[in-house]
């Protein structure tokens, strides 16, 4: 690290950070790529979480559309919770924590790498979804640029979150029971702020929307920043 | 356990031991035994004013709500939640400080102010309830405040479940340090993200300059204010230096299992093979 450190000097520390998070993400998306995990597990995960909402919910469609944004934002955070603990669960194996952190990566620039591949991984999900919600539900969206600006800063705040709390219970035997504690109450905001953005995008009342979008974009800098100070301890660690 | 983890800890075991034999039968010093029985006096005498003593909210003054007898649970209602909010405070505070010194001190502080906090937001939300079921009719209004305080208890008991979750020392301080900062950057947000969600609580009444409410009534209130505090302060006195106990006990079981295997390696010097005490250091 050190080595890695005083040849980096001051001015280049930000492109190799970023040049370290795109190599880890380029690892992550190799490894989905040839793995096939989220695409063959979480996103049908996702779709028959939609299907199970209708039946809880009796699939009368006006009760299904009135509920659309948030059961979609429902099934998106269910399904973080799987895409968080298939990113850090490759971690946790064969000891790559470890090499990761001899590697002499840029510990910010792993976290900024392993946030964006969780990023990419939900929102593929999320087209998924919002074909589902519209299939399904027979919802339709009216304001196409606030339903993509809200996707874009709800998932790099879920991703930014996500990541800090995913290594952070990375390595731990209560790992799988002790994130969704641990996160789903972080992320409350998120849900609220989403889906009341969804609901004017679907209303064609998006006055008030852009106000929610504010608050996800204020969520996901701020956890952004969090997470770049805080992994390098959380890696450093035992 | 590495030497990094061990070396500064044995470092102070000096004072730990000295805590320890000072208080052998409990975490009590004599300041904070006299401390605990002034706080006895002043619990008593503070049921006295907010039950007896203080009138009813009778409605026959502009000032009064006709509240009656329930006026009486905000007297304890108010002090324990912002007791709460101060333990919340203390422990981001020992989580920054813990991530910038790394002693293991800031973390402990961290951690007992965590549980002190958790009762008492518990004891928020129970007291709350009732006032609510009484006023309102319903047992739970999915209000501004209350939802916040809600999720407030859950990041804890959160942050409380991770401590219990890992063993090594090092590592733990580290991870809750991180956890307990989150949650503190995040209850302005789930403060505003709720309150524009919906906001029907009534306005708080302390914080406005017209005193809705006076005379005893308002003594009541501002002795609960501070015996609830100082109940914190003695509260977190016990659980730190518990918590400086246990701290002290793993270490003490590390130290005792080495000396035992390099006793049992010192035994097996007649053997050739073995040249351990080395090793083990």
């Amino acid at each position: 690290m050190t080595a890695a450190d005083a040849a980096r000097g001051p001015s280049g520390s930000v492109t190799t950070m970023l040049r370290d998070a795109s190599l880890v993400l380029a690892k992550d998306l190799r490894l989905e790529w040839r793995s096939r995990v989220i695409v063959s597990q979480v996103v049908p995960f996702a779709v028959l979480v939609l299907v199970l909402f209708a039946f809880a919910l009796d699939p009368d469609r006006r009760t299904l559309t009135e509920a659309t944004p948030g059961l979609f934002w429902l099934a998106v955070l269910f399904s973080t919770l799987l895409a968080l603990q298939r990113a850090f669960g490759v971690e946790a194996a064969d000891g790559v924590t470890d090499a990761l952190r001899l590697s002499g990566l840029d510990p910010a620039g792993i976290f900024l790498g392993k946030a964006a591949g969780i990023a990419v991984h939900l929102l593929a999900l999320q087209v998924v979804l919002g074909l589902g919600v519209t299939l399904f539900y027979g919802a339709t969206p009216h304001g196409p640029v606030l339903l993509v600006c809200t996707c874009l800063a709800a998932t790099a705040g879920l991703a930014a979150v996500g990541s800090l709390y995913g290594v952070l219970a990375a390595g731990m035997r209560v790992r799988d029971t002790l994130l969704p504690l641990l996160l789903l109450p972080v992320v409350a905001p998120v849900l609220i702020a989403a889906t009341e953005a969804f609901a004017a995008a679907y209303d064609r009342s998006s006055g008030e929307g852009w106000r929610w979008f504010g608050l996800l974009a204020v969520f996901a800098l701020l956890y952004l920043a969090m997470g770049i100070f805080a992994f390098e301890p959380l890696l450093e660690e035992s | 356990m590495n030497t990094h983890t061990s070396g500064p800890r044995e470092g102070r075991t000096g004072t730990g031991a000295r805590v320890l034999r000072v208080h052998p039968d409990g975490t009590a010093s004599p300041g904070s035994r006299t401390f605990g029985l002034v706080l006895i006096v002043a619990l008593v005498a503070f049921g006295a004013f907010a039950l007896v003593l203080s009138p009813a909210d009778s409605g026959a003054q502009a000032s009064e709500n006709e509240m009656g007898q329930l006026v009486r649970i905000m007297y304890v209602h108010v002090p324990v939640a912002i007791a709460s909010y101060l333990a919340f405070l203390v422990t981001a505070v020992g989580s920054i400080a813990y991530l910038w010194k790394k002693t293991e001190g800031w973390d402990l502080l961290a951690a007992a102010s965590a549980e002190v906090g958790v009762v008492f937001t518990g004891l928020t939300l129970a007291t709350g309830s009732i006032w609510g079921h009484i006023a309102w009719g319903t047992w739970w209004e999915w209000d501004a405040r209350l939802t916040s305080t809600l999720l407030l208890f859950v990041m804890y008991l959160g942050y409380l479940a991770l401590r219990r979750a890992v063993l090594d020392p090092v590592v733990r301080a580290k991870r809750s340090a991180v956890v307990g900062l989150v949650a503190f950057v995040n209850v302005p947000i789930v403060h505003y993200s709720v309150d524009w969600w919906r906001s029907l609580h009534q306005t708080a009444t302390i914080s406005r300059f017209d005193p809705t409410i006076d005379g005893l009534k308002l003594f009541a209130l501002l002795f609960g204010m501070v015996v609830v505090q100082a109940l914190y302060v003695w509260l977190m006195i016990h659980r730190f230096r518990l918590q400086f106990a246990e701290a002290r006990l793993e270490s003490k079981g590390l130290d005792v299992a080495l000396a035992e295997r390099r006793a049992e390696a010192a035994a097996d010097t007649t053997s050739p093979l073995v040249g351990a005490p080395k090793g083990t250091n």
